[in-house]
C-alpha cells in the first residue's frame, strides 16, 4: 500500500487521513493547526520548509497552563514589564527549521496583541513582546501550544539566571588582541626589511612607544586568564601549561619593554600580541558548547512551576515551592507528581518513564504511596503531600551534587607534559645564564628571557583546543554531544564501563509484539484495532500502530475500565482487550518481563499480544568491540527475567546486577571508584542520576536530545548508541595525533633554543618562529582528525 | 617625515573606529545568536495576496481624490 505523508508533519496517515482542503493530514490535531494558519494566510509556512509542522503525540488539557494567571509566577517569568508592555522568553525545544523561525516571528499575524517576536535558534528560545491588555500570559502560552510549539516552562525559569556572558568576553579579547597585533606587526615591518637598521632614530621612537601603548590592553585584559589559571594551578601544586604561557608572556613583556624605554626599537611586541591572539583563538575553538542542551539539569529543570491545591472544598494553583506536608493536591492528566505522596482519590496509572526509563505506567490504588517525578496518564487523582519537594527522595538524589572535583580535572595529560616541559624549561634557562654571566652579565639576562619566550608553549598550547575541539565537533555532528573537551580525555581513560538497562540499552518506543494462539484473521484484527485506537493507554497505542493497515469501525459502545482494560461492541460482537484477569477471569502470574494484552471475542478466548522490550541495534557489536577496552558491568532495575539473555550479549567476565535502587546504581559506582577504576556511566532516567554524577563520565542517551535528561557529561542520541564503541576508539586515536602534534611543537621549541642559548635570538626570528610553529600545529591536527573520522566513524 | 606620523595617526583612529564598532557589535549581543539572523533574511516578505491587493488600489483612489 502507498503511503500518505501528513501534509503537516509528514507522518504516514496510515489508511484513513483526515482529508481538509483536499489535503490528507494524520490527525486532527494537525488538520486544525493547517486550517488555522491558512485562515490566518500563513500558508508560507508549509512553502519554506514541506512537512515540517509538529505533531503532538498528547492531547494537551486545557488546564496545563492555567498556573500562568498565577501572579508571582506570571510575575518571576516576564523578562520585563513597562505600562501595558511586557516581554517574555520562552524555551520551545521543539524548533527545528527555517519554517519555525519564519512561523514564531510572524506572531503578529496570528495574535494582534504580539508587538513583536524574534527567535533565537540556537537557545531554542523564542522572545515576545506582548500587550498586557489584550493576552494574558497563559493565552500567550495556549496560542503557541495550538500552533504545536509547546512552551517549556519549568521551576528553574523562576529563579532568574543570568544569560552566560563568558563568551562576549572573550570575543572581545580577540578582537583587541587582533587590533593591537595587526597595528604593531605593521610598526615592527620596516625593522624586518633589508635595510632596517637604517631606520631613523626618530621612527624607532614613536614605533616602540605605540607599541607599548597598543601592547599594555593585550597583556593586562586579553591574557589575563592564562595568570589566573597558571596561578590556580600552582595553589594545588600543578604546573599546568599555563604556567609557561603565563612566564613566557611575562618575559616577552618585561624585555621587549625594556627596549622600549632604552628607545631601541619594538623588540618582540609583534610576537606577544601574535601569540596571545593566537591562544586566543584556540581558547574559542575549545570553548564552542551546545547551547539548546543542558548538560546540569537538576529537578528543577524538569518539575512544573505550579500545581492544584485543593483546601476548604476550593482548588487553587500554588507555586510548587509552597507545598507543605499534609497538603491536599489534585493531578490531572498528563500531569507530573511534585512530591513524594499517597493517593487518597481515584485511580493512579503512573508513567515513570523519565525516571525509570520502563515505558510501562503502574498502575496505583488508593492508599498507595507514590514517589515524585512519575507523570500521571488518566483521570485526575488527589494525592496527599508526605515529604516537601527537597526532602522526596528522588529529589534529593539528583541533588546530590557531582563529586568531580576542579583539581583532578587539572592532572591531565598536558598539564603531565607541561610539568616536565617548565622544569626542563627553567633549568636550561638557568644553566644558559651561569654560562654567559661569567663573561657578560646583560648577555646572560638576554639570553635567560630568550629561553623563556621562545620556550613559551603556544603550539603546545593550541595542540589540544584544536584536536579536541575538532573531535568534538565531529562527535557533534555524528549525534553524541559533549559538554566541554575534557570530556574526551575522561573517556579515553576509563576502563570500565557500567550500562542501565531499560531505555539504554533497550528502546523506548521500539518493541517487538507477537500474538499467542491461533492467529487472529484479517477481520478480528479490524475488530481488535476499531477499540484500541480510542484508548490512550500505551499498550493500546503500540497495538493500533501494529494493526495500522486493518480497517477500523466505529464502535457501537465503549468504554475504559481503567487498570483492566478496555471492552465495547463493534458490529455487533462484543469485544474484550486487557489484563489477564479482565479478559479471562483467571488470576495473573507475577514475574513476567513481557507486558501481555489478552483478547476475547464474545467471550471466546482467542489468546494474548505479547509486548517485549528490544535491545537498541548493534548492542552486540559494541559489547564485542567495548570488552577489549574496558571491563563491562550492567546494573537495572529490572527483575532478573532477562539475566539468561543479557549474558549471552554480554559474554563471559561481564558483571550483571538486577534489582537495583536508584542509591545500589550510585553505591556500586562508587566502589568501583574506590577500587581504582575508571568509570563510564551509561543511564538515561532519573534513577540513574546519581550514578551518573558520581562515574568518571556519565553519558545519558535520549530519543530526543534537547528534551529532559539527567546532568551528565555527555547526550548521545539513541540511534547513535550503535557507535558508541566508535567513538571511544576515536578518542584514543585523538590522542595519538596530540603526541604527533607535541612533538612537532617541540621540535620547533629544540630549533628555537639553539638561536636562544647562543644569544642570537633576534625579533625577526621569533616573529617567524612562532606562527609558523602555532600553524602548523594547528594544521595538522585539524585536518588529521577530520581525516581520520572520515574512515573511523 | 611629518607626513608618515600623520598616516599613522590616522590609521590608528580608523583601526579604532573599527575596533570600536566590533566592541559595540559584542557587547549589544549581535554574537550572541549567529544562526537565526542568517535564516531570517532569507524570508520573503509577505506577498501580496489579493485582499492586501485591493486595499492597496484603494489607498491610491482615496489619494487621487483629494
Amino acid at each position: 500500500m502507498e503511503k500518505t505523508a501528513c501534509v503537516h508533519c509528514g507522518a504516514d496517515c496510515g489508511s484513513s487521513p483526515v482529508i481538509h482542503d483536499d489535503k490528507p493530514f494524520c490527525c486532527h490535531g494537525c488538520k486544525t493547526v493547517y486550517a488555522l494558519l491558512s485562515e490566518k494566510d500563513l500558508g508560507q509556512y508549509y512553502a519554506i520548509q514541506p512537512m515540517s509542522g509538529i505533531k503532538l503525540g498528547q492531547v494537551q488539557s486545557l488546564s496545563k497552563f492555567a498556573f500562568l494567571d498565577h501572579d508571582e509566577i506570571n510575575e518571576s517569568l516576564l523578562d520585563f514589564r513597562d505600562g501595558t508592555s511586557a516581554r517574555v522568553t520562552f524555551f520551545i525545544p521543539t524548533i527545528h527549521c527555517a519554517s519555525c523561525i519564519w512561523l514564531l516571528e510572524h506572531l503578529d499575524t496570528l495574535h494582534k496583541a504580539v508587538t513583536f517576536s524574534s527567535v533565537n535558534f540556537p537557545k531554542k528560545e523564542v522572545h515576545i513582546t506582548f500587550r498586557t491588555d489584550q493576552i494574558s500570559l497563559r493565552q500567550l502560552a495556549e496560542l503557541l501550544a495550538a500552533i504545536h510549539y509547546v512552551p517549556e516552562i519549568t521551576l528553574d525559569q523562576l529563579d532568574k539566571k543570568s544569560p552566560a556572558k563568558t563568551n562576549r568576553s572573550l570575543l572581545l579579547k580577540i578582537g583587541i588582541a587582533a587590533f593591537s597585533f595587526l597595528n604593531i606587526m605593521m610598526y615592527s615591518f620596516p625593522e624586518y626589511l633589508p635595510g632596517g637598521d637604517l631606520l631613523e632614530q626618530e621612527f624607532r621612537y614613536v614605533f616602540g612607544w605605540l607599541s607599548f601603548l597598543l601592547i599594555l590592553p593585550v597583556v593586562f585584559f586579553s591574557a589575563n586568564d592564562y595568570y589566573l589559571s597558571a596561578w590556580k594551578g600552582l595553589k594545588h601544586k600543578i604546573i599546568s601549561i599555563d604556567l609557561p604561557i603565563s612566564l613566557g608572556i611575562i618575559a616577552l613583556f618585561l624585555q621587549s619593554s625594556w627596549v622600549v624605554f632604552s628607545g631601541n626599537g619594538i623588540g618582540y611586541m609583534d610576537s606577544l600580541a601574535g601569540l596571545i591572539f593566537f591562544l586566543l583563538i584556540g581558547k574559542w575553538y575549545q570553548g564552542k558548547t551546545y547551547q539548546a542542551l543542558s548538560f546540569d539539569r537538576d529537578y528543577k529543570s524538569y518539575f512544573p512551576v505550579a500545581i492544584t491545591r485543593i483546601g476548604n472544598g476550593s482548588e487553587n494553583i500554588v507555586p510548587i515551592k509552597d507545598l507543605k506536608t499534609g497538603d491536599h493536591i489534585l493531578v490531572r492528566n498528563q500531569e507530573l507528581i511534585p512530591a513524594d505522596a499517597r493517593i487518597v482519590r481515584g485511580q493512579g496509572n503512573i508513567d515513570y518513564s523519565f525516571v525509570t526509563g520502563e515505558s510501562m505506567p503502574v498502575a496505583k490504588a488508593t492508599g498507595d504511596f507514590i514517589y515524585a517525578g512519575g507523570r500521571q496518564a488518566g483521570s485526575s487523582i488527589e494525592l496527599v503531600i508526605e515529604h516537601a519537594v527537597e526532602q522526596s527522595y528522588l529529589t534529593q538524589l539528583w541533588n546530590q551534587q557531582s563529586t568531580k572535583q576542579d583539581a583532578s580535572r587539572l592532572k591531565n595529560h598536558v598539564n603531565n607534559v607541561s610539568h616536565y616541559f617548565t622544569i626542563s624549561i627553567l633549568v636550561i634557562a638557568s644553566a644558559a645564564f651561569a654560562y654567559w654571566a661569567t663573561i657578560d652579565v646583560g648577555k646572560a639576562v638576554f639570553v635567560f628571557t630568550s629561553v623563556l619566550i621562545i620556550a613559551c608553549p603556544c603550539a603546545l598550547a593550541l595542540t589540544v583546543p584544536f584536536t579536541f575541539g575538532s573531535t568534538m565537533r565531529v562527535f557533534g555532528h555524528k549525534g553524541f554531544y559533549l559538554k566541554s573537551t575534557d570530556v574526551i580525555e575522561q573517556l579515553h581513560n576509563i576502563n570500565t564501563i557500567v550500562f542501565d538497562k531499560t531505555g539504554t540499552i533497550t528502546m523506548n518506543r521500539e518493541v517487538e509484539v507477537r500474538f499467542h494462539g491461533n492467529p487472529l484473521t484479517e477481520a478480528e484484527n479490524s475488530l481488535v484495532r476499531s477499540l484500541v485506537r480510542h484508548s490512550g493507554h500505551p499498550l493500546s497505542v503500540i497495538l493500533n500502530e501494529r494493526l495500522l493497515d486493518s480497517p477500523a469501525y466505529e464502535p457501537d459502545s465503549f468504554e475504559e475500565i481503567h487498570g483492566m482494560g478496555i471492552t465495547g461492541v463493534v458490529l455487533n460482537t462484543r469485544v474484550n482487550i486487557g489484563s489477564k484477569r479482565f479478559v479471562t477471569g483467571e488470576a495473573a502470574e507475577e514475574t513476567r518481563n513481557d507486558s501481555r494484552v489478552y483478547i476475547s471475542f464474545s467471550n471466546r478466548q482467542a489468546g494474548y499480544f505479547t509486548i517485549e522490550n528490544v535491545y537498541r541495534e548493534g548492542l552486540a557489536d559494541n559489547i564485542q568491540q567495548l570488552k577489549k577496552i574496558a571491563s563491562l558491568h550492567l546494573i537495572s532495575g529490572d527483575n532478573d527475567a532477562e539475566a539468561a539473555k543479557l549474558s549471552q550479549v554480554f559474554g563471559e567476565g561481564s558483571k550483571l546486577l538486577f534489582n537495583q535502587t536508584p542509591t545500589d546504581k550510585k553505591a556500586y559506582i562508587e566502589k568501583l571508584k574506590a577500587e581504582g577504576k575508571k568509570v563510564l556511566m551509561i543511564g538515561d532516567g532519573l534513577n540513574d542520576a546519581g550514578a551518573l554524577a558520581s562515574s568518571k563520565v556519565g553519558i545519558s542517551v535520549a530519543d530526543d536530545v534537547f528534551s529532559f535528561s539527567p546532568a551528565c557529561d555527555a547526550i548521545m542520541e539513541s540511534v547513535r548508541f550503535r557507535d558508541l564503541g566508535k567513538f571511544i576508539v576515536f578518542t584514543h586515536k585523538s590522542f595519538t595525533i596530540i603526541w604527533i602534534s607535541f612533538a612537532i611543537s617541540l621540535s620547533y621549541n629544540i630549533a628555537g633554543l639553539g638561536f636562544a642559548i647562543t644569544g642570537q635570538l633576534s625579533p625577526l626570528i621569533a616573529a617567524i618562529l612562532m606562527p609558523l610553529s602555532s600553524i602548523s600545529v594547528v594544521a595538522f591536527a585539524s585536518i588529521s582528525v577530520k581525516l581520520l573520522s572520515k574512515y573511523a566513524l | 617625515m611629518a607626513a608618515i606620523i600623520f598616516l599613522i595617526i590616522l590609521g590608528i583612529i580608523v583601526a579604532g573606529g573599527f575596533l570600536v564598532a566590533f566592541i559595540w557589535a559584542v557587547t549589544s549581543g549581535q554574537y550572541d545568536d549567529d544562526y537565526s539572523p542568517s535564516v531570517r533574511m532569507l524570508f520573503d516578505n509577505k506577498l501580496p495576496t489579493e485582499e492586501n491587493a485591493t486595499k492597496e488600489t484603494e489607498s491610491t483612489t482615496t489619494i487621487t481624490k483629494n
